[in-house]
């Protein structure tokens, strides 16, 4: 009773790595806690991955299994959620914010009229006063995230509902394994008392895994690269770059004329214009036409071997120096430094 | 061909967050919200072109937006008018302020079992808060299947939507029974133009309460006599609620804090390669929030 959830989310019959970042995460607030932390399986074929997650830190790995629950469906997945929270009254529920969790989490919020916080970017234990009545709280689960555009960050917590829920992008949390192995005890989910046939009302006829499409303008941070660049192969650095901070490539003009990268992401006035809250601007010099789609960034940072180059006008930070040098650099220490 | 659909668009009216430029900061370095214009919810607006294309698809269906919040959101009701839309219904009152998603999915859905609508469309999430939670929130009170990330309309046939998701890798086509709730994703289709001739009829719609604020004008009293310029005004009361589920008592979420992020100055800060620069450039972002 009153443990931590985690919902293990499946790609392929392969755990997610959102939800073993969530384990490590869960496993430090139980330890927090001096709880449990239980790990919810919902999915076909799932025998054999307890090993996996407990080697995360999962003391239980709570399993359902059948061909109702592949590939995910809300309704199937929302009924067994909800039955097993009720049966074992978690105090917290974590789950990816996917497309799966942010699909199917906030409907379990809503059935058992709990809070959730969507994409927090923190997640810690602490203590609560509330204003009004004074009332004291302890060991909440402080939600952190940013909202308004990014331009807040709010700490939320939810002082009188149970479990406490929220989702976390992947990429946010560490993954690391547990100091020591948990016990990962295997206990099999009575989903049949929980799922009616009404949850299999929606019939998925068709999947198909594509490419994904380009869409920088959506993008909340942006590594954007010039001619500077140098070459083709180069651009991959970018990719690289832009991986590690889950963000998309842009390109200039020129870079797309010399045949570094495809049109789609090509910003300024005959591109797109976009307003990401970073914007990276790699080995581009900064013409008029480039900047003209880029410059309400909120932030921007320019790496060019020219310290006059016009793009720094507008730079927040105008690193000077050989984008080779500098990116590979930047991937290192962003990775040493986030957790 | 199905039978005529009642269709609601869920809607907001947002601060335009997209558009923070350095113009909208204050001195300090935060966000002037009073700077920043309200505007139609960008996927909201996604979802209205479905809603409008499946009434053109199915001969007799009506579009009808709703609303929660001031008077002044009156104003994308009349917006979806102009683009199509039949009407709308604004849910305003002190009993819905300070409400979380919850609480918000909460009022949403009494107004909805008024309305009783065969198809309930919404943006995939609002551009102040992104959380996404509202629409699948209502469907779980309604008791309604959902469809999410829905890119288009594939086909409507005889109580069956054939609907194209779009998800993190790739796509999904599934068949889910109406009544039900669909959120639409920005790569869906954009939303038609306001149409002059429908700016000219509607721009004369308004709220019960902005035609009592105006009784004297022309416009109101034009609007207080054609019910086709009306848009519902709903208080509280006019929904049946439990009141203890609205607002501030109906949601389980609080703010216990909220830092505005602080942005540089103006003026480069000028860095090198050296490994100290771009460590110290790291630790700065994420400390600031601005990466991770």
């Amino acid at each position: 009773m009153n443990n931590i959830f985690v919902y293990v989310e499946l790609e392929n019959g392969k755990v997610a790595d959102v939800s073993l970042e969530l384990l490590t995460k869960g496993r430090e607030l139980a330890d927090t806690l001096n709880v449990k932390l239980e790990a919810v399986v919902i999915g076909l074929n799932v025998q054999g991955l307890d090993k996996e997650l407990a080697k995360y830190g999962a003391d239980t790995v709570w399993v359902a299994d059948d061909v109702i629950f592949a590939p995910f469906r809300t309704l199937p997945h929302t009924a067994v959620m909800c039955g097993l929270i009720e049966q074992e009254q978690p105090q917290i529920v974590l789950f990816g914010a996917t497309c799966i969790g942010r699909d199917f989490a906030p409907r379990v919020s809503s059935a058992l009229h709990s809070g959730l916080t969507a994409d927090c970017t923190q997640l810690e234990i602490g203590g609560h006063k509330d204003p009004k009545t004074g009332k004291e709280y302890t060991d909440l689960l402080y939600q952190i995230r940013p909202a308004f555009g990014g331009n807040i960050i709010a700490t939320i917590v939810n002082p009188d509902h149970r479990p406490q829920m929220a989702t976390v992008r992947e990429g946010v949390m560490r993954k690391e394994l547990a100091s020591t192995s948990a016990t990962g005890e295997v206990k099999t989910i009575e989903w049949q008392k929980f799922v009616k046939d009404t949850d299999l009302a929606v019939k998925i006829i068709d999947r198909q895994i594509e490419e994904r499409k380009i869409d920088i303008k959506g993008a909340g941070i942006i590594v954007a690269g010039g001619y500077g660049m140098g070459s083709k192969e180069n651009f991959k650095l970018l990719h690289e770059l832009a991986d590690v901070l889950g963000a998309e490539v842009g390109a200039s003009r020129a870079a797309v004329d010399a045949g570094f990268t495809e049109h789609a992401r090509q910003v300024g006035q005959t591109g797109v214009t976009v307003r990401p809250k970073l914007y990276i601007a790699c080995g581009i010099s900064g013409q008029i036409q480039h900047t003209a789609g880029m410059d309400q960034s909120a932030m921007v940072i320019s790496i060019n071997t020219d310290p006059e180059a016009p793009i720094n006008k507008i730079a927040d930070y105008a690193i000077t120096g050989d984008v080779n040098e500098v990116i590979p650099k930047m991937i290192k220490y962003y990775k040493q430094n986030s957790k | 061909m199905s039978k005529a659909l009642k269709i609601v668009v869920l809607a907001k009216q947002v601060p335009d967050t997209r558009n923070v430029g350095k113009d909208a900061m204050t001195p300090e370095g935060t966000v002037n919200r009073a700077a920043l214009p309200a505007i139609f919810n960008p996927e909201d607006l996604n979802a209205l072109e479905a809603a409008l294309s499946m009434k053109d698809r199915v001969t007799g269906s009506t579009v009808y937006v709703l609303t929660m919040g001031p008077q002044r959101a009156a104003d994308i009701i009349r917006d979806a008018m102009f683009r199509g839309a039949d009407g709308g219904y604004l849910l305003s009152g002190r009993e819905f302020a300070g409400s979380d998603t919850l609480a918000t999915s909460y009022a949403l859905s009494c107004a909805l079992k008024k309305i009783n609508p065969d198809v309930i469309v919404a943006g995939r999430q609002a551009i102040d808060g992104d959380t996404a939670q509202v629409g699948p929130q209502v469907a779980e009170k309604l008791g309604l299947p959902q469809v999410t990330y829905a890119e288009q309309i594939v086909e409507i046939k005889e109580d069956v939507l054939t609907i194209k998701r779009r998800l993190e890798h790739g796509v999904e086509v599934v068949e889910c029974p109406i009544p039900a709730v669909v959120t639409v994703n920005a790569s869906a289709a954009e939303c038609r133009p306001r149409n002059a001739k429908r700016v000219m009829t509607y721009k004369f719609a308004m709220a019960k309460s902005e035609i009592a604020a105006d009784s004297e004008t022309m416009a109101a009293q034009r609007a207080a006599a054609k019910p086709a310029l009306q848009i519902v005004e709903w208080a509280a009361a006019d929904v049946d609620p439990d009141p203890m589920q609205l607002g501030l008592s109906g949601s389980p979420t609080k703010v216990k804090k909220i830092e505005n992020v602080v942005f540089q100055a103006k003026e480069a800060k000028k860095l090198t390669a050296a490994d100290e620069d771009i460590n110290s450039l790291m630790v700065e972002l994420i400390a600031s929030h601005t990466l991770g």
